[in-house]
């Protein structure tokens, strides 16, 4: 119970850091928050690969899978969101 | 000691992950944000190696995850080199649903592992396989919406919404069988079932400018999904990162909605566009007053501009026009017309759609004016050229208490001295209803294809 409790403060706590750090961000770069924020979500790789590691030949499989789709989104979200990102200039 | 060290290192994720969004807040230091997120996830990534039970697996193991990295590495890495600028809402709502496809899977392998699974694991577990299915169903569906592989009509009927609660309460269900008996991983499986079925029909009835608050929406839950996943296994970096991208989510599809005077439960069960509009009817507004105009005509108002204003729309990023747009911004700009754009928060399939584009065709990043900075400023604008916007240009919204877009801030181009609408036809917007924009005196309409539009008139202007 007292893990629980310092899980959900962790959350409620990370929720409120995240509106005002998010509030901040122009719409001028909402579409690269967005592809930006898919890459960082990508962290469930971490959890993935200790499915992987599960004795059980089902869940194995299981965190395989979750490894790739959650690789893609990290690789696919923080590449996509550098190219987007190098596009935005300033008046030279 | 190894707990402790692989736990820091999350920390120190989480730490880099929000001072890259922090950095998000300016183009100046947005790569370098981007960088921290993507080094913060390495160390994650490398940390995560040295967990006892990952050692514990052995060489097989270690081949196993490194197979699965290299895999999706591979397949990330050519989505994201080959994907188009214009279709970055559909990659975006990819992504999304990956997201949630891995927390389905991570928390459905936890529940079987689990040696004696507590009431946390359980319940997170059925959050985690909940809001995963219906991320993941839900963005295949918003997927196959903007890449127009099923129709805006695809999956609509009535009474859809009593399925869709009939889907949660079974969902629901099943997921108090497994809290009571955590046993029963079968019926884990049955309410992802559930669960995808109704993230299917949730985002079916959702369709054309509603999108962007959609895939607003999709890409808060994936964080969701995450934080419910990192509370399956007691994960801080996962519960973090998930609510930061969580809390993302929200603030986005607010301010989505906010943009067209919505709240998020009329986009999400309205059907805007089902309904029929009342007001007038197309003829009553356009019948004889509509003034259709040449390249060659718009080159000569364009001649005398000292301002102009250019109103990009999702039709823009249909034609592919906006390299065109930036070869007209620049000749204008050659002959010392002072020359910005103005964009609405909705247009496009997602939010800021439209700055990617713009960006894409190297327009300098300070011409692209937000709706509330630009508005004032139409009066002294000589002229305003629309290239496939309709509904957030439509006067009716700032004067109509009963049309369906009542109230919904729009960008004010009809108060410029001379509007220019590049659109293929009359047809309504999103909204399906007429816009008196197209009938105003100070309007000139020049029907044709975007980009085709943009190149004659290029063309004129050189001839002119």
């Amino acid at each position: 119970m007292d893990l629980f409790i310092s899980s959900l403060t962790i959350f409620v706590l990370a929720i409120f850091v995240g509106f005002e750090v998010i509030n901040k961000v122009p719409p001028l770069l909402h579409t690269p928050l967005m592809s930006g924020s898919n890459a960082i979500s990508g962290i469930t790789v971490v959890g993935a690969m200790i499915s992987v590691a599960t004795p059980n030949t089902f869940t194995t499989i299981l965190g395989f899978i979750a490894v790739v789709l959650a690789m893609i989104n990290v690789v696919g979200g923080f590449v996509v969101t550098h190219r987007m990102l190098g596009m935005f200039k300033r008046k030279e | 000691m190894q707990n402790a060290l692989i736990n820091i290192s999350y920390l120190i994720a989480s730490i880099l992950f929000i001072l890259g969004l922090i950095e998000l807040a300016h183009p100046r230091t947005a790569v370098r944000g981007n960088f921290l997120g993507a080094i913060g996830m390495l160390i994650a990534i490398v940390a995560t190696l040295l967990d006892r039970g990952i050692i514990a697996a052995g060489v097989n193991g270690y081949l196993i995850i490194f197979a699965g990295l290299l895999v999706g590495s591979i397949i990330g890495m050519l989505l994201a080199l080959k994907v188009r600028m214009t279709a970055m809402p559909q990659m975006v709502a990819l992504l999304n649903g990956f997201g949630g496809g891995a927390s389905i899977l991570v928390a459905g392998a936890a529940l079987i592992d689990a040696k004696d699974p507590n009431l946390q694991l359980t319940v997170a577990t059925v959050a985690s396989g909940i809001i995963g299915a219906v991320t993941f169903w839900g963005s295949l569906v918003a997927f196959a919406k903007l890449q127009d592989l099923i129709s805006d009509r695809f999956g609509r009927f009535s009474g859809q919404q009593f399925l869709n609660a009939a889907l949660l309460l079974i969902s629901l269900l099943l997921g108090v069988w497994i809290v009571a008996d955590p046993t029963a991983t079968h019926a884990y499986w049955l309410l992802v079932v559930a669960a995808s079925v109704l993230g299917i029909y949730v985002v079916t009835p959702i369709g054309g400018a509603d999108m962007p608050v959609a895939i607003a929406l999709l890409n808060s839950y994936s964080g969701l999904a995450g934080a419910a996943t990192g509370f399956v296994l007691n994960n801080n970096g996962l519960i973090i990162t998930g609510s930061l991208v969580g809390a993302s989510g929200i603030i986005l599809s607010q301010i989505m909605c906010k943009a067209m005077n919505r709240s998020l439960a009329n986009v999400l069960f309205g059907g805007m566009g089902a309904m029929p509009a009342a007001g007038p009817t197309a003829d009553q507004v356009y019948g004889g007053k509509v003034k259709s105009a040449t390249a060659e005509d718009v080159a000569m108002v364009l001649d005398a501009a000292r301002r102009v204003v250019i109103v990009p729309g999702y039709g823009m990023a249909v034609s592919q026009a906006q390299h065109a747009v930036r070869d007209l911004a620049s000749l204008l700009e050659e002959r010392g017309v002072e020359v910005e754009f103005a964009i609405h928060p909705v247009a496009g399939r997602m939010p800021g759609h439209m700055n990617v584009l713009l960006a894409e065709a190297d327009i300098p990043y300070d011409k692209l004016k937000e709706m509330d900075e630009i508005n004032s400023t139409f009066e002294q604008t000589d002229v305003a050229i629309v290239i496939g916007a309709n509904d957030v240009v439509n006067p009716v919204a700032r004067t109509d208490p009963k049309s369906p877009i009542a109230g919904m801030p729009i960008l004010n181009v009809d108060k410029a001295k001379t509007v220019i609408v590049v659109k293929r036809s009359l047809s309504p917007g999103f909204a399906g209803i007429p816009n008196p924009l197209f009938a105003a005196e100070n309007t000139l309409m020049f029907f044709h294809d975007g980009k085709k539009a943009v190149l004659e008139l290029i063309g004129a202007l050189k001839a002119a």
